[in-house]
């Protein structure tokens, strides 16, 4: 608990540079090792999705990058620092948003919550919580209560409370699993949209391929037993991406089979 | 218009009750059961506003201040065992035990050591008191989604701060149900230890008048018992639907 209180204490990372290191990261739990051995480089600015058949530890891998669980060995440091608790410059997205947020407060208070833990005045941190709730279009809604919101919603000020932390990376779980299909979509670009905006890095964790593909900068596939990487693609979608023109592109399907080919290879035995 | 409707709702019942009594008890001639037009008579005389200075008034801050200790013994002692759950494993036998023993029940032994005065009373009442709000507390901070303390952690809040914004706003529907349990106790208490102790407040009051024979003012008392409790409940509810509004609309 001995980090810097206050965010942005050291320059803006450079696009392209090291931000995220995970080196040899393994986890067992008893004699069940659910992580073989996974390294991986995150670059500042990029949008990593990190994708596998469903039960390969996906969770398990973006806990241990969030300092919320030990690995059994190896190591994550952000900038050169290693994680053993979520930093201060790391923001969590997680699953579930209906149990994510304070049923007791309202959307503002929600996403003003963290800021309360750092020495910001009040009026800063009102300001910066209606920022963040413009930024992902919940301006209208900042005294109801969460549970007052649609699904989509409640997601989107789970996205704003972690946004209001300026953090350099955010790390999501499965952010969009529990939303209707149109829903989904919106979030997908608005998360796009936001990632953009403000120049983040975001780590995203998915079961679904399509998702994968069209939002990552690069896919980092796991499969196996233990989970290892089996892939890390460079998408090369570019910057502006359309649900429908993206999707309907020969080089996006020829990831999405790519992607799809690897994950079957794990999860279908070769037969012999 | 619908504030209005409910209230006439709550009202017509008692409204009807106190007619009976009235109507019935017109003609009575029995010494102990006098007609309730002299009763309201003497309630007038006695309590207003001499009774309530002088018996209203000790007895609603012995209630309070004792209610206001149990709440914060209750709820400190109950978050700090909610949160040490080995240690609250071995105290809960010895928990269980102290709250089944009837609060009154020590009285004998607190007048020994507290007298019969203030003290005594204030102590009995918050010492009744503390057990429903202490366990409903435990078990509210219990019950904190997981996924919350994930939160708090990603966002490196304090203990202090998981105890100020999430376990005690998680707990507080157990909280005030707790509460509302022991103010209903704190009232019986109240009358008890003011029976057995100096003089002073409404059930040394009641006893007192009727130890005289009289007991027109015995009933006046009896029925300010009832009204106090009435209204203590009425604000404890007022309070709880501003502070629970969320819970409450949540679960409409």
């Amino acid at each position: 608990m001995n980090q810097p209180a206050a965010n942005q204490e050291l320059p803006a990372p450079q696009p392209g540079q090291t931000l995220l290191s995970v080196r040899n990261v393994s986890k067992k739990y008893g004699p069940n090792e659910i992580l073989g051995d996974i390294s991986v480089d995150v670059r500042a600015g990029e949008f990593l999705c990190i994708v596998g058949p469903s039960g390969a530890g996906k969770t398990t891998l973006l806990q241990c990058l969030s300092g919320l669980l030990a690995p059994t060995s190896g190591s994550v440091s952000l900038r050169g620092v290693e994680v053993s608790e979520p930093p201060a410059e790391m923001a969590i997205v997680f699953q579930d948003y209906s149990r994510s947020l304070m049923p007791w407060l309202s959307v503002l208070d929600n996403v003003a919550l963290p800021l309360r833990s750092t020495k910001m005045a009040k009026a800063e941190i009102k300001k910066k919580s209606t920022a963040a709730l413009e930024e992902v279009g919940l301006a209208g809604h900042l005294d109801k209560y969460p549970w007052q919101l649609s699904g989509g919603m409640q997601q989107r000020v789970a996205i704003a409370r972690a946004l209001a932390f300026e953090p350099a990376i955010v790390l999501m779980d499965e952010p969009f699993a529990s939303v209707d299909a149109q829903t989904r979509s919106d979030l997908e670009d608005l998360t796009l949209k936001v990632k953009q905006h403000l120049g983040i890095t975001i780590v995203l964790v998915t079961h679904d391929i399509d998702e994968a593909v069209y939002l990552s900068d690069r896919v980092l596939v796991l499969g196996g037993r233990p989970t290892e990487v089996v892939d890390l693609i460079e998408t090369h979608l570019g910057e502006d991406r359309d649900q429908i023109t993206t999707k309907s592109t020969p080089q996006f399907a020829e990831l999405r089979a790519r992607v799809y080919q690897e994950i079957r290879r794990q999860t279908v035995p070769a037969q012999s | 218009m619908k504030a209005l409707k409910n209230i006439l709702w709550e009202l017509w019942l008692p409204i009807v009750l106190v007619g009976l009594w009235l109507v019935l008890s017109a003609g009575s001639k029995t010494f102990y059961f006098p007609p309730l037009a002299r009763i309201m008579d003497k309630f007038v005389h006695v309590w207003f506003f001499d009774g309530i200075l002088k018996d209203l008034t000790p007895s609603l801050g012995r209630i309070l201040l004792g209610f206001i200790l149990a709440l914060v013994v209750g709820v400190a002692g109950g978050t700090l065992l909610g949160l040490l759950r080995r240690t609250e494993e071995a105290l809960r036998p010895v928990l269980e035990f102290l709250r089944s023993t009837p609060g009154v029940a020590l009285l004998p032994i607190a007048t020994l050591f507290l007298g019969v005065g203030q003290e005594m009373k204030v102590f009995m009442i918050a010492l009744a008191c503390t057990w429903p709000i202490l366990l409903n507390t435990i078990d509210g901070v219990r019950s904190v989604e997981p996924v919350l303390l994930q939160v708090a952690r990603s966002y490196r809040m304090t203990m202090w701060e998981r105890i100020r914004f999430i376990y005690i706003p998680n707990a507080s529907p157990q909280i005030f149900a707790g509460g509302r349990l022991s103010l209903a106790i704190a009232a019986v208490v109240m009358v008890v230890t003011e029976m057995i102790g100096s003089p002073g407040g409404v059930g040394y009051f009641v006893l007192n008048a009727q130890r005289n024979f009289d007991i027109l003012s015995m009933w006046t008392g009896i029925i300010m018992l009832g009204l106090l409790g009435y209204l203590l409940n009425l604000a404890f509810r007022l309070a709880e639907n501003r502070i629970l509004r969320w819970h409450h609309i949540k679960n409409a």
